[in-house]
Formats: structure tokens, sequence, C-alpha cells
């Protein structure tokens, strides 16, 4: 049985460490993406956000001043059992949420989309979106926050097996170009690429590849990890940086996720993560142990299955052996 | 080529803003109130009172809502400060800028050449852009005080306006000149040359969606 006292303490220090401190593996890219960058203004601007990297984590202050939609993903083991079951959970999730959100202080972004009412603590309908993934076996509950930004760089199309690669190219490219110009995308970021599914699917696969996949993390299908270097190169040759200025640095890493589709379709989504990058994830035990880590480590086998039942057919191979 | 360092008063003369080029780096010294949707809509639309004395206590607008707090005790808690996309504002703006003088606007984005050339220009005002975006640890150091927080009751705090002093706060970028050029749309038409390169080898979508555009060099702000 996991606290819920100790699922809400950890909670509430995620908050703090999503809204406070790059993660290491985007902060590496970035560093990367700022010695290669040689246009003036994107150059400076680069340099100007691994400076305000630092000032956030020595003043103990939000990187930047929108501080998101704070969500949460949460994981569980088979065994897991919490204290006061799943309405205990997402009390102790919304509790953190707003405590912390008038705590650090974070931006009360959150309100009626026709009142405008704002509760000025980020919880309200729907809000913090909670969703839920399992995984076999162990006694443990993976808590994850992400604090994306809510207004620029996501797009959805459906496209058909006739438009090809070269049709999510376009998309793509479109996706980019567009949200890019001027900076509104907040780029360079991770850039996350559902395909398939049907449509509220396709959008959930690419928003969770961009915000739940880490910076040199690679799709477990070779020829989508391949698909996956082709596109970054690519985003990266439009010529245009930071602001949308004009410079190389457009995407830090960009990362596809896939799910099962209609046969006539080929859904596809693009959502650009931001120069905050904002996650944070605990791993909390029945015996009171929490481990803190920024991957999500969200995408495992489990995760991706294709087949009816977990434990996979064996192989003719291993039949013969 | 390092772009220039300039420090500006938020109550500029005309002689400092004209000395502003493209692409300066700006840090900001004096009064900026934040003013977005909600401040323009409670201030031009149900005429009320703007609680400042504008121009004279600043004359400097951020787009902006920080991630603050209104402490029980009635203090100020702010810690990071960002700007918000200002194309959305243009509804507003020139009356705005009649109504209160403001010669610095500050924001996420800018606008278009040719909101510069009809309202900014012959107002004498300049649109000075954030930096990133998201210098908002770096701009939070920049604010020395809270001075007031205006209409948090009636519109929230995100949407409230925030009275900040400004004690060289920056970086922010020269965006507009008072010749009404634009900074992001002079970068982009750079971007362009190189757009038909980059697409070459994909093609439209067998779906068309209304309203879609296949000229790359579009702005879609507007």
């Amino acid at each position: 049985m996991i606290s819920i006292d100790l699922i809400q303490k950890t909670a509430e220090t995620l908050m703090d460490k999503a809204a406070v401190e790059i993660p290491d593996d985007y902060l590496q890219g970035l560093k990367a993406a700022a010695k290669t960058e040689d246009g003036d203004l994107s150059s400076f601007v680069l340099e100007a956000m691994l400076q305000n990297y630092e000032a956030a984590k020595q003043d103990n202050r939000a990187m930047c001043g929108d501080t998101g939609t704070p969500r949460w993903y949460v994981k569980m083991g088979n065994e897991t059992q919490i204290e006061g079951g799943p309405i205990a959970l997402e009390a102790a999730l919304r509790r953190a949420t707003a405590n912390r959100t008038t705590g650090l202080p974070l931006r009360p972004n959150r309100v009626h989309p026709l009142w405008r009412t704002d509760h000025d603590n980020n919880v309200g309908i729907g809000a913090p979106e909670i969703e839920y993934g399992y995984e076999p076996g162990g006694e443990w509950i993976d808590l994850i926050t992400v604090h994306k930004g809510g207004l620029f760089g996501t797009d959805y199309r459906m496209l058909f097996p006739s438009d090809g690669i070269q049709g999510i190219k376009r998309f793509y490219l479109d996706s980019l170009v567009a949200f890019g110009k001027r900076g509104l995308a907040c780029q360079p970021a991770i850039i996350g690429i559902g395909l398939g599914g049907c449509k509220d699917t396709c959008m959930v696969l690419g928003k969770r590849a961009a915000c739940l996949r880490t910076v040199g993390s690679k799709n477990s299908d070779p020829r989508i990890a391949e698909l996956e270097d082709e596109l970054k190169e690519l985003g990266n040759s439009i010529g245009m940086g930071a602001m949308g200025f004009v410079g190389k640095n457009m995407v830090i890493d960009c990362n596809i996720e896939v799910g099962y589709c209609h046969t006539g379709g080929m859904q596809m989504s693009v959502h650009a993560f931001c120069l905050s990058s904002r996650r944070a994830v605990a791993r909390v035990f029945a015996d009171g142990r929490v481990e803190y880590r920024t991957d999500p480590d969200w995408f495992t086998d489990y995760q991706r299955r294709e087949t009816v039942d977990w434990i996979p057919e064996p192989t003719p191979q291993e039949v013969t052996a | 080529m390092k772009p220039r360092e300039i420090t500006l008063s938020t109550t500029p003369t005309p002689e400092e803003i004209a000395q502003l080029r493209l692409g300066d780096i700006v840090y900001l010294d004096g009064l900026m109130y934040t003013a977005r949707e909600g401040v323009y809509m409670r201030a031009l639309e149900d005429k009320a009172n703007i609680p400042m004395e504008l121009p004279s206590e600043s004359a400097a607008n951020f787009h902006c809502s920080p991630a603050a707090a209104i402490r029980p005790d009635g203090s100020f808690d702010l810690g990071a400060v960002t700007a918000t996309a200002s194309f959305r504002f243009a509804k507003w703006l020139p009356e705005w800028m009649a109504k209160t003088g403001a010669k610095l606007i500050v924001g996420k984005g800018g606008m278009s050449s040719k909101d510069y050339k009809e309202y900014f220009v012959p107002n004498g005002a300049v649109y000075l852009s954030t930096v990133g975006y998201g210098t908002g640890a770096l701009l939070g150091r920049g604010v020395e005080k809270v001075e007031a927080v205006h209409w948090n009751h009636e519109l929230g705090l995100a949407q409230a306006m925030w009275v900040i002093r400004c004690r060289k706060m920056g970086p922010f970028i020269v965006a507009s000149d008072l010749e009404g050029n634009c900074l992001f749309e002079r970068e982009n038409e750079k971007i362009s040359q190189n757009l038909a390169k980059v697409y070459a080898g994909t093609k439209p979508a067998v779906l068309k969606r209304f309203g879609e555009t296949d000229d790359r060099s579009d702005e879609l702000i507007g």
C-alpha cells in the first residue's frame, strides 16, 4: 500500500522541479545546438536561454513566466495499491497542482473556456488532466508531471496511404514553418509526431512522443527510428532557428509514436514541446522510497505491445529449438 | 557580430526611441504595466477608469501574465515573467495607444509591418520582443518590486494589471523601428528563399483543407 501523503508530497516536489529545472537530456541537446548555431540573433537567443536555466535554478523560480498547463501521467505496476484508492490519488494530484501553483508561484493559466473564470490555482473542470498507464508486475507508482505550453506548435491532419512518406514530410514542414515563424512554437524544441490511431489517439501519441520521450531516445522499430533521424535533419535544414530568426536549429530531437489505424487512413499529428521542456518524474514505492528522475520511460515494450496477450507467442526458432 | 546593447527608460524620449535599430538588445528601467485582452476589454469596452497615470508613470505596456501570487498579507510574490503573443491584441492596440500614450509595446512575436505603419509610427512607438521565448527567470530578476496589482478581483491573476518596477530588466529585442520596419518579416523573407529547396520532393495532401495556403512566404498573423 502506497501512502497518499507521500504521493502528494512527492507530487508537490515534482511540480517545482518541472517548472524550475531543465531536464539534462534537453539541456545537453540545446548546448550542442548552440555550438552549431551561426545566426547572430539565433545564437544570442540560445545563449540567453542557457543563462536563463542557471538563473531559474539559482533563484528557485520558474524558467518561463508562462508555466503552461500542468498535467499528470500516472503509471503503476500491476500489484500497486494506493491508500484511499484512485479517488484519493486524483484528489492528491489536484491538491498538489493547486498548492504549488500558488506556492512557487506558477502562473494560474487555467480558466473556463467561455466564462474565463480563474480559480488562480490551475485546477478546474478537467484540469489538470490525469492519464494512466500500467506495467506488468511490481508495486510502485510513477508520477510524471508535464507543464507543456498551451497555444502554438500543434496540428493534426488526416492523411491517406496515397500521401505516403512525402505527404508526412510535407505536413511536418508545414507545421514547423507555420508555428516557427516569429518563434511562436518556442523552438528549438523536441518535436513529437503521432501517426495512426484515431484522431484523438493520434493527438495523444504525438503529445506523448514530444513530452514523454527524451532527447536521444529512439523508437524501438528501426525503420521508424530512421525516419525520426531523417525528420530531425529535415527540420534543421529549413534555415530557421530560435524565435523564427535565420538559423540552423529548429528541432532538438524528433520522436515518432504510432498506433494501428483505419485501413483507409494515415492520421498525423505534430507537437512542439518548448525551450523549457518542463517534465519531472518520480517513482514511489510501497516501502516509502522515492526515486526522482527526468526520463518518464513511458514507451516500454508493454506500452507498444502488438499482440492480444502480453506474453508474446514464441518465435518459430524457439519452437523448433 | 554581437548585437548592440542599450538601456532604456520605460518613459523614453522621442530621441531615445529614434536611436533604436532592429535587432538591438534593450534593458528597461522604470515602471512597466501588464495589459492584455482582459485589461483592454475592461478599459476600452467597459470604459472602466484606468487606475494609473499614463503615460507619465509608464509608457511601456507588457503583453504578459507573470508567474505570481498575492499572499494572504497582501504582499506579492513574483517569480518568472514572460510575454504572450501580441498579434491577438491588434484589435485593441490602436485605441489603447491613443488613450494611454504607450511608446513601448513589449511582447512575443511582434506585429505586422502594417500594424507598425498604421498606428505605431504615428504614435512614435516601437515594439520590443522578449527573448527565447522564455527567459522568464532572467526577466524576473529584473523586477525590483511589484508596485501594485489592479483588477485582480475582476480579471483573475493572469489577466490583472501588474505594475512592476524594472531595474535593468531584459533582454528584449527591438522588433520594429520608426519607419515601421518589422524584424520578423525581414527574417521570414530570408528564410522563405530557401523553402522551395526544403520542400522539394514533397507533395500536397490528397485531401485539401479550407483556407489552406501553399505560399510559405505568407505571414500568418493578422
